[in-house]
């Protein structure tokens, strides 16, 4: 029964996968329109007392909801586009986050200026870290990038000239651009009490990388990704250089999350070293893979699930975490491609590989759904 | 800096090679499962874990009257590591049926087991901190992430003194107890049935299956001795700390998981050269740098070993342990 | 087929974007009042911020309960207006605390906070309680920097790390005549914090330091105890958590190391005796601004208050929780008054001068409270007694 209900689940989110591939361009257009309209119209207190009833809606929707769904873009071009396992992405948010702090607190840069030198500063230590480990297997490249993660945390714990475990306190907020003021909000003023000014800020950021990230999804950048991704030996048979375009992938995930870090901080004013643990990692790798890894709206849903869900059910206390893990094994056992993968990716399962391939003692064909024929 | 590393050159060999002796017994339980299954078992850390409970568990129920040396010591150390490896197998076995059997039927992409393997830890973890600390040891329920303590059961003494290489009992009894393990699991492996079974596993599964060999029983039997592993490094850590608590698997799990790497994935005796290497750098790199550069120390010293020799120290997998 | 998709479609955004904007759009930002015009509420919110449900709970749950106590003290005597304390479990997450605090201001419309507990979490609410205009008071944020924002609402009942590791650095120096300390810590905020006051304190006597940084995650803490070893110091200082204290002082002991072992607030627990497991606990001596005394020998006020305290929680009083009540204490004040506004009883609270359990309860302008005592206690099997004030206190 229950996997009578799992397959109607499954083929209603394919359904609407499918609805969505065959309508046309104008109809894609308009559903754009009214979800950025209705991600403005989002943090409202009647939306806020059912979504999250017992903390504050309008920050829950910047940090964790707004933060996740951006790092999870970002980690997305690097597992789900170009496959590649990294599970030391916080080091990118992290090394965005004192990007800010440092230049906002000590030099007296512009909110603007440091976002610039955060996303290159960033995409530059994605480089860094990709040169040479990328020639690593796969699951190689998983420990050396988690420890790449805790290298990025223990020298910012360890240098006492960016804080130590103090961390660097009175990051200032981004400008205030203009004081106008719509239905009772400020949406270009930053301060301290309203998160929304923040939330608009990230939702414009989140466009931007959808848009930018879609393009390259259907580039020669992406064609190649997903050739590396599908068998990385053939494609260098094909003469794609493999490398090159691995380590674009870490470097343009790496900006993505070095961009949502200098964000994050302009609007905690404080952070500290304990602010970027692996554990934020594995969640953001959790929400991609939940949502759907490789495909942009499935990440997004993903990412919002695992953000929302622990806010919304804060009444279970103790038990917030407990249901998290059970809930990340339950989903992997009864819909391992994610909530809304791509139909490529379901193509590429149903041939018992793709993406980071098939988990090992395999028998026969490995079609979803199929046992194992031998070995019962 | 140097002068630091001189004067505690012989402690932190001894300590070094003592705490990677307990890395290497963890690290086992990953480098098999990732022999077979090429799947990072991110639970095996709680697999440890549970093992610290139940020997700590049973140290507390049996009751010292007073702390043990000699014979008596290594006589409860033995039964606390037998009470560990059964308890830590079993779970591992169960982990197994519930978090990763369920993904191999449906032929699931190995990204997919991992965030599995994961959510299983963190799971244990609250588990453990939740429900089943508190209620062994009779606290309130905040006080199920406290440290648990054992009764002081192990008389600690230098066994070997020669001016600055001092060797406690407790410290040799580790090594020792590793290096037993590790001679065994390779009989094991080298000589048995199971062991062929195991080794074709890991090769090829499609032909060990077309050559009789049973794949579930042999991923069973996978787990279950990793697990039993990690619950004989839980007793050996347990005499050491003689406390646990739920949180610790963490820190170890991803340096046994290092040191697996370090040595060869896929590579028994490269767990144990991994962990005791792993454990060497991190004392050597204390010592010349300072405490807080040990992660990033051991983190740094893979990268470089990885990049010269891509697949670990000694690089061999599973499948081509000489027969 | 295609057409009707499309108007589908459209039609579908159109309703919803409709029905969105009705809903959608209205604010009130920054409001802190609670109880209008005319006459006092019957009930004002008070919040309680802090790790209630995490590792550190430990150190969180008993000044909740210490505020517990005096509000439901407060509360018997039906008064104008009862107080009602609103938890908010931030886990001592800052970014979890944020939310709560936007929660509490906006929606509870609390009057005041007790908390946070913890001085991570206190730096990125502090700046929001500043605009919302709430007053908070803390019972154990101990960080220096926290008193030297120029925040108007913010207050805490004890001394900060400056005076607490200036008055434990000074004692190692007075009572122990140390020549040779060494100073380890966590390197966590307060760890440290607390570690490099007493390192300076120990230094400005005339003593030599030395250091190591030990990981609070990790259970082996051989290379700092090969440090300690041949630099064979007087006296130890520990800057940490009685968690990873406890398995310190095992370690140290069972190397052979028995110099005297100090640190500060975070370890007065009997876990640190547990920890350390057996007598290695005997002699070890914690200081802390804060004044517990189970017993009740320091003055009746403190002996009424554990008396209350273990009839109520059928526990004795344990680390901060004379600082809760205290804390809450102060509040309760202020409301007796009749201030029963935010703005009102922050005003209030710029002139208090109450006796408390632990101390006269008064702040300064920058919200410290006035007069700041370090008092220390030595372990002897398995829990704690106070030895006396830092400053004129002898050890046996």
């Amino acid at each position: 029964m229950v996997s009578r209900t799992r397959d109607q689940i499954g083929s209603g989110l394919d359904g609407v996968r499918g609805l969505w591939a065959r309508a046309p361009r104008s109809a894609r257009w308009v559903v754009y329109l009214a979800l950025v309209v209705g991600a403005v119209l989002l943090p409202s207190r009647s939306i806020g007392s059912f979504m999250t009833p017992e903390s504050d809606w309008p920050t829950v929707l910047f940090y964790p909801i707004g933060i996740y769904i951006l790092l999870a873009i970002g980690l997305n071009v690097v597992v789900g586009q170009a496959g590649l396992l990294d599970l030391g992405y916080v080091a990118f948010f992290a090394i965005g986050g004192y990007m800010m702090a440092v230049l906002g607190t000590k030099l007296h840069w512009d909110f603007w200026e440091i976002l610039l030198v955060g996303v290159l500063a960033s995409a530059l230590s994605g480089v860094v870290l990709g040169a040479p480990t990328l020639r690593l297997r796969g699951d190689y490249l998983a420990i050396v990038t988690l420890g790449f993660g805790e290298i990025v945390r223990k020298i910012a714990e360890n240098t006492d000239s960016i804080g130590g475990p103090r961390g660097i306190a009175g990051i200032p907020h981004p400008p205030t651009l203009s004081q106008f003021e719509i239905f009772g909000v400020r949406p270009l003023r930053y301060g301290v009490l309203d998160p929304r000014p923040y939330y608009y800020l990230l939702v414009a950021l989140i466009v931007v990388v959808i848009i930018f990230a879609k393009r390259l999804e259907n580039s020669r950048v992406g064609r190649a990704w997903a050739a590396i991704r599908e068998d990385e030996d053939a494609a260098e048979l094909m003469g794609v250089p493999t490398f090159r375009f691995k380590l674009a992938a870490f470097a343009i995930g790496a900006s993505i999350g070095g961009a949502t870090g200098v964000v994050w901080a302009g609007k905690v004013i404080s952070i500290i070293p304990a602010n970027f643990p692996f554990i934020l990692s594995a969640t953001i790798l959790a929400a991609v893979v939940l949502g759907g890894s490789g495909n942009i709206p499935g990440v997004m849903l993903g990412a919002f699930l695992i953000a929302w869900l622990p806010e919304r059910f804060r009444g279970l206390q103790d038990y917030r975490v407990l249901a998290f893990g059970a809930v990340l094994v339950l989903m992997m056992a009864l819909r391992p491609e994610g909530l809304l993968p791509s139909r490529r990716r379901k193509a590429e399962f149903a041939e018992g590989g793709g993406g980071m391939g098939s988990l090992g003692a395999e028998v026969g064909s490995a079609r979803a759904g199929e046992p194992a024929a031998v070995g019962q | 800096m140097f002068e630091n590393f001189i004067n505690q050159f012989w402690p932190a060999t001894v300590d070094g090679i003592s705490l990677g002796a307990i890395y290497a017994l963890i690290a086992l339980g990953y480098t098999m499962v990732y022999g077979v299954l090429r799947l990072i078992n991110f639970a095996h850390s709680e697999i440890f874990m549970i093992g610290t409970i139940a020997a700590l568990y049973a140290i507390t129920t049996i009751g010292v009257s007073a702390p043990l040396a000699g014979i008596s010591l290594i006589g409860m150390l033995v039964l606390l590591a037998a009470i560990g490896a059964v308890v830590s197998g079993s779970a591992a076995m169960a982990l197994e049926y519930v978090a990763y059997r369920p993904l191999r039927r449906r032929g699931s992409s190995r990204l997919a087991a991992l965030i599995s393997a994961i959510g299983a830890s963190i799971f244990l973890q609250q588990l453990f901190a939740l429900l089943v600390i508190p209620k062994l040891f009779h606290r309130r329920q905040e006080g199920g992430r406290l440290p648990v303590q054992a009764p002081n059961w192990v008389q600690r003494g230098d066994v070997i003194s020669i001016g600055d290489f001092v060797v406690r009992n407790d410290k040799l009894l580790i090594v020792v107890g590793a290096v037993l393990m590790m001679v065994v699991l390779d009989q094991v492996v080298r000589r048995t049935k199971l062991g062929r079974g195991i080794r074709a596993t890991a090769q090829d599964a499609e032909t060990a299956v077309l050559m009789g060999v049973n794949i579930d029983r042999i991923v069973t039997a996978t787990f279950a001795i990793g697990g039993a592993m990690a619950g004989i490094a839980a007793a050996l850590y347990l005499m050491r700390f003689e406390s646990t608590d739920y949180f610790v698997g963490f820190l170890l799990g991803i340096k046994a998981f290092t040191a697996a790497v370090l040595g060869g994935i896929g590579n028994l005796r490269g767990a144990l050269v991994g962990g005791f290497t792993l454990g060497l750098i991190e004392l050597y790199g204390s010592a010349l740098f300072g405490s807080e550069w040990r992660d990033v120390v051991a983190f740094s010293v893979l990268v470089l070993v990885l990049m010269f020799r891509p697949t670990g120290i000694l690089g061999e997998s599973l499948q081509r342990t000489r027969a | 087929m295609r057409h009707a998709f499309s108007r589908g479609l459209v039609a579908a955004a159109a309703a919803s974007t409709l029905i969105l904007s009705a809903c959608g759009g209205n604010n009130s930002s920054g409001g802190s009042s609670s109880g209008g015009g005319g006459g006092q509420p019957a009930s004002v919110k008070i919040g309680f911020m802090g790790d209630l449900t995490g590792e550190n709970s430990g150190i969180v749950i008993p000044p909740k309960n210490g505020a517990t106590m005096a509000i439901d003290q407060y509360n018997a005597t039906s008064p104008k207006t009862k107080i009602q304390l609103v938890p908010y479990d931030s886990q001592a997450a800052p970014e979890q605390a944020t939310a709560l605090a936007q929660q509490a201001i906006n929606q509870d419309k609390i009057v005041g906070l007790i908390g946070p507990a913890f001085s991570g979490e206190s730096q990125q609410v502090g700046p929001i309680l500043e605009e919302g205009k709430i007053p908070s008071i803390s019972p154990s944020a101990t960080n220096v920097t926290l008193s030297e924002k120029g925040w108007k609402f913010w207050h805490r009942i004890l001394p900060g790390d400056r005076i607490q590791g200036t008055g434990i650095g000074e004692f190692i120096a007075r009572a122990l005549n140390a020549k040779k300390v060494f100073v380890i810590h966590d390197n966590q905020d307060y760890s440290k914090g607390i570690a490099d006051f007493v390192t300076a304190a120990v230094k400005g006597k005339g003593a030599t330091v030395s250091t190591d940084v030990i990981d609070p995650k990790a259970t082996d803490y051989s290379s700092t105890v090969n440090k300690v070893k041949p630099a064979a110091p007087d006296a130890i200082f520990y800057g940490g958590y009685y968690a990873q204290a406890g398995r310190l002082l095992k370690q140290l002991r069972e190397a052979g190391v028995t110099a005297r072992f100090l640190s500060g607030d975070g370890s007065l627990d009997p876990g640190l005796a547990k920890g350390a497991g057996g007598t290695n606990a005997d002699g070890a001596i914690v200081g802390c601004p804060c004044l517990v005394d189970p017993t009740g020998t320091s003055n009746e006020k403190s002996k009424k208050f554990a008396e209350d305290y273990k009839a109520k929680f059928n526990a004795a009083p344990a680390i901060y929780s004379a600082e809760g009540y205290d804390s809450a204490t102060a509040f309760i004040e202020a409301i007796k008054a009749g201030n029963t506004t935010a703005e009102k009883i922050n005003d209030y609270l710029k002139t208090i001068d109450v006796q408390g359990v632990t101390k006269t309860i008064k702040f300064g302008d920058n919200g410290e409270p006035a007069g700041g005592d370090v008092f220390v206690y030595q372990f002897k099997g398995g829990s704690y007694t106070l030895l006396g004030n830092s400053k004129d206190a002898k050890v046996s």
